[in-house]
């Protein structure tokens, strides 16, 4: 019977792996999968509109599932079309989460009033808006290093709210009555009101109503160039070329002056209209032909849309988590019960696990057309990645489940950073000038990168002897050296990896600053890193220490790595800084605190192991 | 030979020492790294790793606290070359560790040459301007110029340092004594109100001075922020005081003075490096991703030229690509004035090539001797298993 369980967890596994990377399926009579492929610029990437719901969603709310106040599930595209077109329906959604007490009081809210006690519709922030952009100028007075806990909550909620009323004000002006109806029939009633314009202007007799009625309109157009948060509509020629996509506000001013409705701009009204109208067969009818449309011009630009819609709804890096959990789980009861079945389960799950993270990541790649890291989240997810193949290996060579547990640990907590590090938004950002070089980004930041990992995993294997030896009786001599061969031959592959690495950086100043080292603190997180792992090297050659102290020092070596690819970007200096957040600050400190305790355990005396104490007696 | 000595040599070339040493160093890059909050990376260089002991200044005494950049690098240079040096022995299985430590040694010295003869300064160049020398970012001189030839300017600069030190400088090319009476490191300036009995006497009496208010301003150590000094400056001829000049960075022209059927023109300005070449700003571009305020790229296309005609052409300096040019690198630092200023950093760093050669030496050896530890280790587990 247990002979089949690997077999079985693992064919059980595989299909769950295959059913989160099929095709999304919505219900209802809308393609809401075909319009949610829709590409539009947007910070600079045209991406499918489903990209835009989504990270929207978790900058304002932290996930990206809606849930409407009748309890109704609504999806992200659905989500979007109602922000778009039916605005008043959207503000009835509770998408805002407010935490923040004082934040709240402000709004003259209470926990209780907010979907799960978190999430508030706009319409209950409406009345409290004046008092919010006050408080935000009073906050934006001051640095953003020095803020208080209330000025960056209401800051936060300031940025949302723009956001918010940003992308609701893509399509549709705000406080315009009937909009989609005028836009409707701009190619009648434009040109009657531009001929009455002129009229008006020659001192003719003119319709005085048909004018008004345009200047109103045109003034409306205005207002969306400046607010318009999507850019949809690609240009008449050249469509190849992001920068001439356009905003709807500047394709109607455009259109206005050709005195016709651009034909993208059509397609958006008319969708508008039918998803309004509830006119599913319009609305398919307009997603089909448009998309056929473009499929002529940039197919390459739709296939990526078509990926990376495919690829958020697959998350395939959330399935990653999940697995990692039960890698964990299993191979940690191998050491308590079949340790051969348990064991093979395990690293299997491993191996699916890690080859899904694999496609993750290479899809990634693929997109932005870039090395593997390019901004924190990606560098959290290629250490882990990085971390977990190694595990593989080990597991492959000692096969004693301490590979996978490790695998396990390390893959689940890099892929959790990495998904609270996705909260900023749209994690395939445009690369800032100085970073824009894909030649130093796949050596320099890919080796660097490679040696955070193996620090890591070093200090994660140290834990695993720390914690089985001390705790429970389970740390036999011949696991003890195994370990023992692990994390010396792991520190050894960090160090080349991450002098290598710092070495390349150092090139690569000089090579664009015309300067080898200039003690930024990013160049001196990654130095003390190599000067950890040359120390704990020639502390062992030199027997300084022994298998317990070579433990600890690869213990306290997560804390150099943490604080050196957390810590100096905290700080908010020098050339570097490109990712600087606040939250992370406590989990940091936390991490490092628990990692000091267990530094602490690992110095009691051999006596007080529980696992030693056994051995001596 | 003496115990004593033996017991020396023995701590210099202990791995106990190496260990030690790196400690150390951690320590102090971890609190160099720390203080740039407070102090920017400039000073903290100065204060950290290009001294031999770090002072901390409690109320007004400066404790000596911690060894610096350079006691530490230089007895992790004597730990690796004395162990090195004692227990030679050339085998295969130790060329990688040699290799990797003959590396460190050349990468530490060329970091100490580089901390002595690397020096930085800017260039601000307007669309169209041309100029032959660029500005320290930090450094000040007083220069005063003998524009009395029409042909050929004499200019004399005093550093910042005899100016700080509010000395009297005599130079052999000046027919008069430069006194320092007041220098503020960092100051602003304002017109004096017409009749704002309040205000203290202006110490200056001749040119614009007298209308000019000058206020002392907290040093900043921001990396975006430079401190802009004033100062009151006497000159003293022969028969007696001429009079007492402002001077400072913030007045935008040179005052002029006659004196002894000589005219001249005097500025307190950041210190100039001249070049035997011009660079004029062509056009700079500011590239942002589309739609979006997210910078692509910024360039500097420039004509280069020099005097005897040798080089005269035109070049794009941009990100990651910067002119090298006369022992110079100049590349893209910033942009002022609604993108129609560039600002270059031109760095002369002889020992740039040093830092290539030690980096590849020592890859070579880690390869080597990790790569070694790692056949040992497959062979033995063959052999187990076998």
């Amino acid at each position: 019977m247990k002979r089949f369980l690997p077999l079985t967890l693992l064919a059980l596994a595989a299909l769950a792996v295959i059913a989160s990377l099929l095709p999304p399926r919505y219900a209802g009579d809308y393609d809401l999968g075909g319009f949610s492929r829709l590409p539009t610029l947007v910070n600079g990437r045209i991406k499918p509109l489903d990209t835009v719901a989504r990270s929207s969603l978790l900058v304002l709310q932290g996930r990206q599932r809606v849930t409407a106040s009748d309890g109704r599930a609504v999806s992200p595209s659905e989500w979007l079309l109602d922000m778009l077109y039916k605005p008043e329906v959207a503000d009835t959604y509770p998408t805002f989460e407010i935490v923040h007490p004082d934040v709240l009081a402000l709004l003259q809210l209470t926990p209780e009033d907010g979907a799960g006690k978190k999430r508030f519709t706009y319409a209950q922030l409406d009345k409290g808006l004046p008092e919010l952009a006050r408080q935000s100028r009073l906050a934006d007075a001051v640095e953003t290093p020095v803020r208080t806990p209330f000025q960056r909550a209401v800051v936060q909620l300031r940025d949302a709210v723009l956001l918010y009323q940003s992308l609701q004000a893509s399509l549709v002006a705000p406080g315009f009555p009937g909009y989609l109806d005028h836009l409707g029939n701009f190619n009648q009633t434009v040109p009657a009101g531009l001929a009455a314009v002129r009229a008006k202007q020659a001192g003719q007799p003119h319709d005085a109503a048909a004018a008004k009625a345009l200047l109103e309109l045109s003034n409306s157009f205005a207002t969306l160039e400046s607010v318009g948060y999507l850019r949809p509509i690609p240009p008449l020629t050249g469509r190849a070329d992001p920068r001439g996509w356009r905003n709807a506000g500047a394709a109607l001013q455009a259109s206005l002056e050709a005195g016709q409705l651009d034909p993208a701009m059509a397609c958006y009204v008319g969708l508008g209209l039918a998803w309004r109208g509830y006119q599913p067969a319009v609305f398919n009818t307009l997603v089909h032909d448009y998309r056929a449309g473009l499929e002529r011009e940039i197919p390459g630009f739709l296939r990526k849309c078509d990926v990376e819609a495919r690829f958020n709804a697959a998350q395939p890096f959330y399935t990653s988590t999940l697995l990692y959990v039960a890698v964990f789980l299993l191979a940690v009861f191998s050491w308590l019960l079949w340790p051969a079945e348990l064991g093979r389960a395990a690293y299997w799950l491993v191996w699916l696990a890690w080859g899904l993270s694999t496609a993750g990541i290479g899809v990634r790649m693929w997109l932005e057309a870039r090395p593997p890291v390019t901004n924190l989240y990606s560098s959290a997810l290629f250490v882990g990645w990085v971390a977990v193949a190694l595990c593989l290996v080990l597991e492959k060579l000692y096969r004693n489940a301490i590979g996978s547990v490790t695998a396990g640990v390390v893959g689940f907590s890099t892929l959790l950073i990495a998904h609270h590090l996705a909260l900023g938004g749209d994690t395939l950002e445009m690369m800032r000038a100085v970073l824009d070089s894909n030649f130093w980004l796949a050596t320099h930041v890919v080796t660097v990168t490679v040696g955070y990992a193996a620090a890591f995993l070093a200090g994660f294997l140290a834990l695993i002897y720390v914690v089985r030896g001390v705790f429970t009786k389970s740390l036999d001599p011949a696991t003890a050296d195994s370990l023992a061969r692990m994390v010396y031959g792991i520190v050894c592959f960090a160090t080349l990896f991450s002098f290598v690495g710092t070495v390349l950086g150092g090139i690569w100043a000089d090579q664009s600053w015309g300067r080898f080292w200039g003690w930024d603190p990013k160049e001196n997180g990654a130095l003390i890193i190599v000067l950890w792992n040359a120390l704990i090297l020639h502390a062992r050659w030199g027997g300084m220490i022994r298998q317990r102290g070579l433990m600890n020092l690869a213990i306290m070596g997560n804390i150099v790595t943490s604080w050196s690819w957390f810590g100096v970007n905290m700080l908010g200096v020098g050339l570097h800084s490109y990712g600087f957040m606040d939250a992370a600050f406590w989990w940091l400190t936390a991490f490092i605190a628990s990692q000091v305790l267990l530094i602490l355990a690992g110095s009691l005396p051999l006596s007080r192991w529980r696992s030693f104490s056994q051995a001596g007696r | 030979m003496p115990t004593i000595l033996k017991e020396i040599r023995d701590l210099l070339v202990s791995l106990k020492l190496t260990v030690l040493l790196l400690v150390f160093s951690i320590v102090l890059v971890l609190a160099a790294t720390l203080d740039q909050v407070n102090l920017g990376v400039w000073v903290v260089q100065e204060k950290y790793f290009n001294t031999f002991v770090v002072f901390w200044k409690v109320g007004g005494v400066s404790l000596a606290i911690f060894p610096g950049g350079y006691t530490i690098g230089g007895l992790l240079l004597i730990n690796l070359l004395g162990s090195h040096l004692y227990r030679f022995a050339f085998t295969w299985r130790k060329a990688g560790i040699w290799l990797a430590h003959a590396g460190l040694i050349l990468l530490l010295v060329g970091q100490l040459l580089t901390g002595l003869m690397q020096d930085e300064y800017h260039m601000r160049l307007d669309q169209g301007q041309t100029r032959n020398y660029s500005e320290s970012f930090r450094n000040i001189e007083l220069a005063i110029t003998d524009t009395t030839d029409p042909k050929a300017d004499q200019v004399v600069s005093i550093p910042e340092r005899p100016l700080a030190r509010l000395e009297t400088v005599q130079h052999p090319r000046l027919p008069f004594r430069v006194a320092v009476k007041t220098f503020l490191p960092n100051s602003t300036l304002q017109m004096r109100a017409p009749n704002a009995a309040a205000d203290p006497a202006a110490p200056a009496t001749q040119g614009v001075g007298p209308q000019i208010l000058a206020t002392l301003k907290p040093l900043t150590y921001k990396a975006d922020e430079r401190n802009l000094p004033s100062a009151f400056v006497e000159l003293i001829g022969p028969d007696g005081p001429i009079g007492t000049w402002l001077v400072s960075p913030l007045l935008e022209e040179p005052q002029a003075f006659a004196f002894a059927g000589r005219t001249y023109k005097m500025a307190l300005r950041f210190a100039r490096h001249y070049k035997p070449f011009s660079l004029t700003l062509l056009k700079f571009s500011h590239d942002r991703y589309a739609g979006t305020d997210i910078p692509k790229n910024f360039s500097s296309r420039i004509r280069l030229n020099t005097p005897d005609g040798r080089d005269d052409r035109e070049v794009l300096i941009y990100m990651n690509n910067p002119l090298r040019y006369a022992g110079l690198t100049f590349y893209q630092a910033g942009f002022e004035n609604n993108d129609t200023t560039t600002v270059l950093q031109v760095v002369r760093n002889p020992s740039w090539l040093i830092p290539y050669i030690a980096c590849a030496v020592m890859t070579l050896g880690l390869l080597l001797q990790f790569g070694l530890h790692l056949t040992a280790f497959f062979a033995k587990r063959r052999s187990a298993t076998a």
